[in-house]
């Protein structure tokens, strides 16, 4: 059956998508939450946040696009978990096709409707005053770092659409995901935290994103940071989706 | 692509010694059964009687514990995928795409398995299971009734031999329930097998042409309707007057299908 692997998971994903395109709500909401966030900071908060010559709206979208990410996959959460209790899963698993082609199918389409709100974020940011000198290549790198980010966080949605008792349960984990910028190098710089605070800030994953995703944007060398960063990604992907793999066999036979 | 050499004229599913049990519920405790080719087969039994649990592993999605179970020729446990290539799952809720049109839906499965002209195969199955004209509608707006047609119409798409239908009528009104056993007579006239699980004796009485009795991980009766009528204790005679049920009211009224034996058989 692996010969109609691709064919099976492009019948898939077209499906996946037209729930992604059906519902443009749920763009939406994926992308209200940052922005609100966005709105608040530049506006209110950003003003007591000393971050030098850069704008506020400049400092802070690196953190912003993470926290985008992290609320989209609890999509990608849901779309399975509503696959699993359908029984359309079931039905699918059960027929001749390439099996793990479902769980692509969620996983690229998780990748496509990501994409889709960063760029409306980045839109909205630039009307707000986002500015950056970067050229193609520094961009590449910008969206290359993302979509690895987004890919790892995926297989983490997966894990609770797969095994999850209730909606609530099955997008529940992008919570945490979404407050870690908070305690990172996003809004604010480490500096000014306390220690044991600052300590975590400086070596958690986000942190390593947000500085070179800032740096590129800056046209700045990105240092050692971009080797963290991409071990972090490779290291979330690679655990997530050995978990995820295990909960999908929980589940098939 | 699903022609499928029906490997020897054996039994369409030949069921032996099949265990399964979730930590300590033993869910299954030996489970024998045939089922001819063509034929179709009842699994009756209560809410947890593991009806399920023997159509989910007869299917590839679970594995038994112990025991053996043959589909179509082919062994669930080491051809899985020739199993899946000659049969088809319809399960307890009607597993449908509520985002697509029920046309989608169709055409979503033709594809998957590998048809051509999907299209014409939907439109075909639309038309047969009276959905033209729903067809270009989202399932979302589907009636029970409606949703478990499309369902069954799914499980059709490339003729496969062996078809289960796990508690196909359950949650459905009185029309819907006959419009579903009239699909599946339908089914069994163009030679395919059915297995369908019940918890209603009349279910199994109205389409069946075996009944198995599973009972505490076991079938404890297994035979024809007539074989289980002599089973029971000899018929008495007595006059009670008849009071009409509430589906046959709703069938007067709503001037349903009179297709059904409505003087009823209770147990």
């Amino acid at each position: 059956m692996t010969a109609y692997f691709l064919r099976d998971t492009a019948v898939l994903t077209g499906r996946t998508l037209r729930h992604v395109t059906r519902s443009v709500d749920t763009v939406i909401t994926t992308v209200i939450t940052p922005v609100a966030m966005m709105l608040m900071f530049v506006y209110v908060f950003g003003g007591a946040i000393d971050t030098g010559s850069v704008a506020y709206v400049t400092y802070m979208l690196p953190g912003i696009l993470l926290i985008t990410i992290a609320s989209g996959v609890s999509y990608t959460a849901y779309r399975l978990y509503t696959d699993m209790k359908s029984g359309l899963f079931e039905r699918f698993q059960s027929m001749p096709i390439a099996r793990s082609g479902v769980l692509w199918a969620h996983v690229v389409t998780s990748l496509v409707a990501n994409v889709l709100s960063l760029v409306i974020v980045v839109g909205i940011a630039l009307l707000m005053g986002f500015r950056t000198g970067a050229g193609l290549p520094a961009w590449l790198a910008v969206a290359g770092i993302l979509l690895l980010f987004t890919l790892a966080l995926t297989w983490i949605a997966v894990i609770p659409g797969l095994s999850a008792g209730s909606v609530e349960g099955a997008g529940a984990f992008a919570y945490p995901l979404i407050f870690l910028p908070f305690v990172s190098s996003a809004f604010v710089p480490t500096e000014t935290m306390p220690g044991p605070v600052r300590w975590f800030a400086e070596h958690q994953p986000v942190t390593s994103i947000v500085d070179t995703v800032r740096d590129l944007f800056a046209q700045r060398p990105v240092g050692d940071d971009i080797w963290t960063a991409l071990l972090w990604c490779a290291g979330i992907l690679v655990v997530a989706y050995a978990f995820a793999m295990a909960a999908y066999r929980r589940k098939i036979a | 692509m699903t022609v499928v050499t029906p490997s020897s004229a054996g039994p369409a599913m030949r069921v032996r010694g099949l265990e399964k049990s979730y930590g300590k519920l033993d869910v299954l405790r030996g489970v024998d059964f045939d089922v001819a080719r063509g034929s179709i087969f009842a699994l009756l039994g209560s809410n947890g009687a593991g009806k399920t649990t023997t159509v989910r592993i007869l299917a590839t999605l679970l594995k038994a514990d112990a025991g053996t179970a043959v589909v179509h020729g082919f062994d669930v446990a080491t051809q899985a995928a020739k199993v899946r290539e000659s049969i088809s799952l319809t399960g307890q809720f009607a597993a449908v795409d509520e985002v697509l049109s029920g046309r989608e839906n169709l055409v979503l499965v033709a594809r998957l398995r590998h048809l051509d002209d999907p299209g014409a195969i939907a439109d075909g199955l639309l038309r047969r299971f009276s959905l033209t004209e729903a067809g270009a509608r989202r399932v979302s707006a589907y009636s029970g009734g409606m949703r478990r047609r499309l369902d069954i119409a799914m499980s059709l798409i490339g003729n496969p031999p062996v078809i289960f239908l796990d508690e196909p009528t359950a949650g459905l009104d009185p029309e819907a329930r006959i419009e579903v056993w009239q699909a599946v007579e339908e089914l069994a006239g163009h030679g395919t097998t059915v297995l369908l699980t019940t918890q209603y004796l009349e279910e199994a009485e109205q389409m069946a042409d075996r009944i198995a009795i599973l009972h505490q991980g076991r079938i404890i009766v297994d035979g024809t309707l007539a074989e289980l009528k002599r089973l029971f204790p000899p018929a008495t005679v007595e006059y009670v007057e008849k009071q009409p049920s509430l589906e046959e009211i709703f069938l007067a009224i709503t001037g349903g299908s009179d297709k059904r034996d409505t003087t009823g058989t209770k147990s």
